[in-house]
């Protein structure tokens, strides 16, 4: 049981920092954006092992269906697939690079010597991210910032046209 | 399996998704890698609520992914603005408030 | 003394300060003889305050102390502006307000002329002011019952030297001679001012205060050290200010200022204060003898040093300027001795007999003016105080030559004039006490005659060797009444101490420390009588027998001996190659490279500092948003690596 779920993870875990790394490295925007989906759904999928089914569905229907259409939607008017190339900020690159491995480095250090003595993860139940379940704590606890949410959204809808809106000529 | 394995994903998947940030130039991209970013703290979130048995935590990664939705929006609006007057999406371009 | 009494002494102060005002105020419409009066009324109000305080002091001869208004309280040192009214500060007022008034007098006649030859009467006004502004600040240092309030009189007397030293200020050696002998005495002095300062924060530190019985009373407990220091400092100071050695030199130029100036503050009052200051601060130097045995010494040295210049000296004033540093240098020795009586009873008759020789040189010096107008050559040059040029004057100016001769018999210690006796006690004083010192002080009497009988020659007597001394008449009664005043106290001084009554002891007794019953010794008396009067006798051989020839008399035979005295010794060239050039250099160096240079290139510098490193600090604003980014992203890392590793 635990080595499946081990090997389970790992080649999920495999194909997420794949696809994230395709992410980084394509050329072509809408490569990226595929890589990205791609991206999105396993990480669904790891939702689910961790037993939230609710949020891994809704992590499909927002992040890789509305947002990546977007996304590919923007592309598309812009056609802004590819760049032209311009030879700068080589060095921003070594930089860039040099800061993560700093970091990757620190955050594993600190794993590894301070906060590795975790139990492993419960089991889970059923219902235990069910959509009943959520729905209960979302419209119960948490019913401000629910709507405080549908707010936010509002404005940026209006946000959104406000920018894209082009002046009309007045003849 | 512990809670680390997850841990350290999302660290990985941060750290890409903030070399993504630092590195491209094209401007969607960008806003892809923040995604990414973002995705990486869901994760975490969501792994804590299974090892807490905490239904609260899953709630905070609707919330973060409504957030996130509208900025997309948002910041794509913003692109398209910048496209018409620019015609380019490229962020060494923009660099009209240089000092 | 009743404190009402006791109040008048402000009086004496406030009247010549009033007398500027009037004459700021309203002097433009009073005309010549109107400023004059005023100014001579003022200086003659405070000689009439004085004498009222004599009179008082006479009924209580203990005096007392006038407490104005407080000056200032610092921490535990408290300063007032007090006056002390006792028997050694009122002599002193009687003689400054006394000379003083004659002197104003004198001047409203000698100032005249220069009026006539300049057409500005604005000057007449300035030098009245001037002179009332000398008095004001001479007497409040005499009166003073403090150290600071003496210095703050001694500091204007220094100023009001400055001011009438250099009150031709356009005449001169190239339009700039009187202006720089003014500006010599000035500096010369502050030097003197610097030893008197240290002494004065000196006694603050050591004592607490300044009031004088305060400071003397703690002296007699005080290490002999600390005393020394005070002294010695203080010697600085009396060297400045009483033109004693080695800081005599501004004295002989001074002479570039009006006769009246020289007689006034040369010669009678503002040099006097260095011996005033050690008289009144016996106190202090009793306990120390070596700082005694400093004080006679220079004053010794001094006496004979500026006696043989004056041999050699053809500016009728110059000869006046040093005997006066001469017979300083006796008054200095005297007070340094512990003989303050002797000193200050010389200080007196000095003031009367070399008053009366400057305003009756003055005379002199106005009679060949004339006489050289009269002669026609009103525009040739003419030096009018060159002894060279004069000779038998005796005919022409009569007056002044009989008041002239009174002055010369006294200042040559021939008896009974003023002179003898005062000169007397302090040859008695210094043959018991430091008997070097005796013989210098004897020699240099001798000097005195000597150089006195040469002048007394070279003016009057023989025939005359110019046109102008041919032409020379008697000057007017407002000229020559106050030198009548002076020679009659001049011939009549003596009494103020004769030996037996020794009045002016007893007077001074209330006020000093330390005094000696002052005694007459017959073999002295008659020594120096004797000297004199060889000095006097060989001056007529010398001078009087044959007609004088372009070189001096003595110059042949004393040869490179009578060079030196001609030329002062050669101190002021000495002092500007050992200090003036030094001075000089260093002053241009650090104007130059270190002021210019360095200095300023630290204040350009921190200006170019600060442009170099913002135009450096710029280029962080690129205005790529990628590097903001990164930045960002630097500055998380940090954060995290805090956050995770040190908390």
């Amino acid at each position: 049981m635990a080595l499946g779920s081990v090997i389970l993870f790992a080649v999920l875990a495999l194909v997420v920092v794949g696809s994230a790394l395709g992410m980084l490295l394509s050329r072509n925007a809408v490569y990226a954006a595929l890589f990205l989906v791609l991206n999105f759904a396993t990480v669904a999928l790891l939702y689910l092992i961790l037993g939230a089914p609710f949020i891994a569905l809704t992590q499909i229907t927002v992040y890789a269906g509305a947002i990546m259409i977007l996304f590919l939607f923007v592309i598309m008017l812009l056609g802004a697939e590819k760049l032209p190339d311009t030879a700068r900020s080589g060095r921003q690159r070594w930089v860039a690079a040099l800061v993560a491995l700093v970091f990757l480095a620190e955050v594993g250090l600190y794993v590894a010597y301070r906060g590795s003595n975790l139990a492993g993860m419960p089991a889970l139940t059923a219902d235990f991210g069910s959509p009943v379940a959520v729905g209960l704590a979302l419209f119960e606890k948490y019913q401000l910032p629910f709507e405080i949410t549908s707010v936010i959204l509002l404005s940026a809808l209006v946000g959104a046209i406000l920018l894209t809106r082009q002046e009309k000529q007045r003849s | 399996m512990t809670i680390t394995y997850y841990l350290a994903l999302s660290v990985i998947l941060f750290t890409l998704g903030a070399v993504g940030v630092l590195v491209r130039r094209n401007a969607i991209v960008i806003f892809m890698s923040l995604e990414l970013m973002f995705n990486a703290a869901n994760l975490v979130f969501v792994a804590y609520a299974a090892y807490y048995q905490l239904i609260n935590s899953q709630l905070f990664v609707f919330f973060v992914m409504t957030v996130a939705a509208a900025e997309v929006a948002v910041g794509l609006a913003l692109m398209v603005a910048i496209f018409r007057t620019k015609h380019s999406i490229d962020v060494d371009q923009m660099s009209a408030l240089k000092g | 003394m009743s404190d009402t009494q006791l109040a008048w002494v402000v009086w004496a102060v406030l009247l010549p300060l009033g007398g500027i005002v009037v004459n700021l105020v309203v002097g433009r419409r009073l005309g010549e003889k109107g400023i004059g009066a005023v100014a001579s009324l003022a200086a003659a109000g405070s000689f009439a305050v004085s004498g009222l305080l004599a009179l008082a002091l006479l009924q209580h001869p203990e005096g007392g102390i006038y407490r104005l208004a407080t000056w200032f309280n610092l921490g535990s040192l408290a300063v007032d502006w007090s006056f002390r009214v006792d028997t050694l500060s009122v002599t002193m007022m009687l003689v400054v307000s006394g000379v003083g008034t004659l002197i104003h007098i004198y001047s409203i006649g000698y100032m005249h002329a220069d009026v006539r030859h300049n057409g500005d009467p604005q000057r007449f006004r300035r030098f009245f002011i001037y002179l009332n502004l000398f008095v004001a600040a001479m007497l409040l240092l005499v009166s003073a019952n403090n150290f600071l309030v003496l210095f703050v009189g001694w500091e204007g007397v220094g100023l009001c030297s400055y001011l009438l030293i250099g009150f031709w200020f356009e005449k001169g050696e190239g339009g700039l001679g009187n202006a720089r002998a003014a500006k010599k005495a000035f500096i010369v002095n502050r030097v003197g001012d610097f030893g008197l300062l240290i002494a004065i924060f000196l006694m603050i530190g050591a004592f607490g205060t300044l009031d004088f019985d305060g400071v003397f009373a703690q002296a007699a407990q005080a290490a002999p050290a600390l005393l020394v220091a005070i002294t010695l400092f203080m010697l600085l100071g009396v060297t400045g200010k009483s033109a004693q050695l080695p800081l005599f030199v501004w004295l002989p130029d001074a002479m570039a200022g009006p006769t009246p100036v020289s007689a006034l503050i040369h010669a009678a009052t503002m040099v006097t204060a260095g011996v005033y200051l050690v008289a009144r601060s016996q106190a202090l130097f009793l306990p120390v003898p070596q700082a005694q045995a400093a004080v006679t010494w220079v004053g010794g040295l001094t006496a004979l040093f500026a006696a043989t210049i004056a041999l050699g000296q053809y500016d009728i004033k110059k000869v006046l300027a040093y005997s006066t540093i001469s017979q300083l240098g006796f008054m200095v020795a005297a007070v340094g001795m512990g003989a303050a009586v002797a000193g200050i009873f010389h200080l007196v008759t000095h003031a009367f007999f070399k008053a009366l020789l400057f305003l009756a040189a003055g005379s002199v010096i106005l009679g060949l003016e004339h006489g050289h107008e009269h002669a026609g050559e009103g525009h040739d040059p003419f030096d009018p105080q060159d002894m060279r040029q004069m000779g038998g004057l005796r005919k022409r100016m009569p007056l002044t030559f009989a008041v002239y001769l009174v002055g010369a018999l006294a200042l040559a210690g021939v008896a009974p004039l003023a002179g003898f006796f005062s000169k007397d006690e302090i040859l008695v004083a210094a043959s018991e006490r430091f008997p070097v010192v005796f013989g210098l002080l004897l020699a240099a009497a001798f000097l005195t005659a000597f150089y006195m009988g040469r002048q007394l020659i070279l003016v009057f007597f023989g025939e005359p060797r110019s046109k102008a001394a041919h032409h020379a008449g008697e000057s007017r009664p407002l000229v020559t009444m106050p030198l009548v005043v002076l020679a009659v106290f001049s011939a009549l001084g003596g009494a103020l101490n004769l030996p037996g009554l020794h009045s002016l002891e007893h007077w001074l007794e209330h006020s000093l420390v330390g005094v000696k019953e002052g005694h007459f010794v017959w073999a002295v008396a008659l020594g120096s009588l004797a000297v004199a009067l060889l000095g006097l006798g060989l001056a007529w051989l010398v001078y009087g027998r044959r007609a004088p020839t372009e070189q001096d008399a003595l110059a042949r035979p004393l040869g490179p001996l009578y060079r030196a005295f001609e030329r002062k010794w050669w101190v002021d060239e000495f002092y500007r190659l050992v200090l003036l050039r030094p001075l000089g250099w260093l002053a241009q160096v650090l104007a130059g490279p270190v002021d210019l240079g360095l200095i300023n290139s630290l204040g350009d510098g921190l200006g170019q500092g600060s442009q170099l490193s913002a135009n450096w600090l710029r280029k962080l604003q690129n205005g790529l948003v990628r590097s903001y980014a990164l930045v960002v992203m630097v500055g998380v890392v940090a954060m995290f690596a805090y956050l995770l590793w040190v908390r």
